[in-house]
């Protein structure tokens, strides 16, 4: 089967995006959950959506699914309405932990195997391309040798990482990843980043909603940042900001300071920021009141927001 | 002896009772797999009680019985998001008020009428006194549903395990569900012949309960479930013959003493095996 010329599921000559304008969402209760939300993303990314819970990540999420229908403006996928988006199989979701029936009777490679059901016929009859591309995908994620387990048998990490590897097999050229690192251990966070980064250099679109702050400087390019309606979205290094921070999370941010006196004996200026929303820290040093962030550890290390010496 | 073995298999009515019932014990079992996975066995059980007046009704004015409980079992429905949507009482406060409102209705239109049709063939079944028309009907019912499910399991498999990727394929879970309620209510009527509306629900939930505990591979669980739903219909009905009981009663006890078996034996999820894997891990540790 030649995929690039039938057009057929996850095909790889389609060039991902995602186009979000003017979008409002509302619920049959009447309560706006978004409200002219605007960004753009295009191949070769990874974007970090941040907020408070209750701030509309999840409905930005399930309008991007077509789950939701904008009240107002348009979401357009690989330049396609959602529904025809869908239909081609360019979406990959993978899902938060809480969403999952562990208990159901399905083994790690009937999982991944789901993510093929767009390319199979009307019976969903596996063939020899389907097996080859769960197999490829599971040996991808390090999980081939649990192929035969019932899924909740699986630890945390683990869990994720099948569910990375149905989104691999379907294809997609955008993935969704809703909290990926919750309850997950450093390690697995560490292969599930990496991963990611392989995503992003085959010019796939990711767009991760996470609580984890800290990492995001670390691999997310861009990063859109929400409460209600879209704050700010743009590259991290100017984007991810303490004051945008500030912005979105309001006073639901754990978040103190420290400078000056408890921190150096001399009078240098600079002082440690640390916001947290629940996992991994944000750590910024520096002098400003709205130090911008480089790619780096940001693991209680040091950033590079400052050119000056340490002391 | 085996001339008594054999001897249910000389009367017609027998042979009937028993490929019919084992027909719909197959259809149902497999409808089982996904009933029981989702927490809706209640919604089975009103189902199958809130067709008894269209049934007694449709005796009552000769029309085709599956009409009939196809229409009450529709009246019920709407009956149900009804008072869900003007109340703040809970579902399953919605669903008991509804079905026994029904049922007890259907009771009501049975008794009055007695001539129609006795009132113990529709709680219990008759599947030894069925009429012809009744096995026409219940036949392609039974079939047209088991050929819907083995050419749409798959998709309904996904939509019940996880509906946003059934929509990230470009699958309709709405669809899916209303089919799946639409066959769920189609076998419900079928079964309603062999085993009366107050047995039903066992058909649809047990076999699938019992698989559960046999397998972790969805399409195995099918198989097994439809297995011993085929297999427990037909023996109930055969065994019938000999003990002169309910044949709805004796498929279901068959039914039930197989999950009683699982539960104790099954390999991995039997209480047995789950022994057995405490003392090793106790064991195991120092």
């Amino acid at each position: 089967m030649n995929i690039s010329t039938t057009g057929l599921p996850g095909s790889a000559d389609v060039k991902p995006s995602i186009v979000v304008e003017g979008v409002t969402v509302r619920y049959g209760n009447g309560v706006t959950a978004v409200n002219d939300a605007s960004f753009a993303l295009g191949a070769g990314t990874i974007c970090a959506l941040v907020g408070i819970n209750g701030s509309g990540k999840s409905t930005l999420f399930k309008t991007l699914m077509g789950f939701l229908k904008p009240a107002r403006g348009s979401v357009s996928i690989a330049g396609l309405p959602v529904r025809q988006a869908l239909k081609r199989g360019l979406v990959a979701y993978v899902p938060q932990a809480e969403e999952v029936d562990w208990s159901f009777p399905v083994l790690v490679e009937d999982v991944v195997m789901m993510g093929r059901y767009g390319h199979m016929g009307f019976l969903r009859i596996a063939g020899q391309a389907d097996r080859e591309a769960v197999e490829q995908a599971l040996t991808r994620v390090n999980m081939l040798e649990f192929r035969k387990r019932q899924i909740g048998e699986l630890s945390g990490g683990q869990r994720k990482r099948v569910f990375l590897a149905r989104a691999l097999a379907q294809g997609g050229q955008v993935i969704l990843l809703d909290e990926p690192f919750t309850g997950v251990d450093v390690k697995t966070e560490d292969a599930i980043v990496a991963l990611m980064r392989e995503l992003r250099a085959e010019g796939r679109l990711m767009l991760v909603s996470t609580h984890n702050l800290g990492s995001i400087p670390d691999f997310c390019d861009q990063v859109v940042i929400i409460n209600r309606t879209v704050l700010a979205a743009g590259p991290t290094q100017t984007t991810f900001t303490h004051d945008n921070l500030q912005r979105a999370f309001g006073g639901a941010l754990r978040h103190f300071r420290l400078g000056g006196a408890d921190l150096h004996d001399d009078d240098d200026q600079r002082h440690v920021t640390v916001i947290t929303d629940d996992e991994r820290p944000l750590v910024l040093y520096g002098k400003r009141e709205s130090e911008t962030l480089a790619p780096g550890k940001t693991n209680g290390a040091k950033t590079d927001g400052e050119k000056d010496p340490a002391p | 002896m085996i001339e008594l073995l054999l001897e249910p298999f000389g009367y017609q009515y027998m042979v009937k009772a028993i490929w019919v019932s084992a027909l719909v014990g197959g259809v149902c079992a497999f409808l089982s797999c996904f009933l029981m996975l989702k927490g809706w066995s209640l919604m089975g059980d009103a189902l199958a009680h809130a067709i008894v007046p269209g049934v007694a009704l449709a005796y009552l004015l000769k029309v085709p019985y599956a009409a009939g409980a196809f229409f009450s079992g529709l009246l019920a429905a709407l009956a149900m998001a009804l008072v869900r949507v003007r109340t703040q009482l809970r579902e399953d406060a919605v669903i008991g008020i509804v079905f026994t409102t029904f049922f007890a209705a259907g009771l009501l239109i049975v008794s009055i009428n007695p001539t129609s049709v006795n009132v113990q063939s529709i709680v219990l079944g008759n599947i030894l006194g069925i009429s012809d028309e009744d096995v026409i009907q219940v036949a392609i019912i039974a079939a047209v549903s088991l050929v819907v499910l083995v050419a749409r399991w798959r998709d309904l498999m996904l939509v019940f395990f996880d509906e946003n990727q059934a929509r990230a394929v470009g699958l309709s879970p709405m669809r899916l569900k209303i089919l799946f309620f639409v066959l769920l209510s189609a076998c419900t009527v079928a079964a309603l012949q062999t085993v009366g509306a107050v047995l039903v629900i066992a058909m649809v939930i047990t076999p699938g309960a019992t698989a559960y505990l046999l397998s972790d591979r969805f399409g195995r669980l099918i198989w097994i479930a439809v297995g011993l739903g085929v297999v427990t219909s037909a023996a109930g009905a055969y065994a019938s013959y000999f003990l002169d009981g309910s044949t709805g009663g004796l498929i279901v006890v068959f039914q039930t003493i197989l999950f009683l078996l699982a539960f104790v034996f099954a390999p991995k999820h039997g209480r047995l095996a789950a022994a057995r894997a405490a003392r090793a891990v106790s064991e195991s540790a120092p």
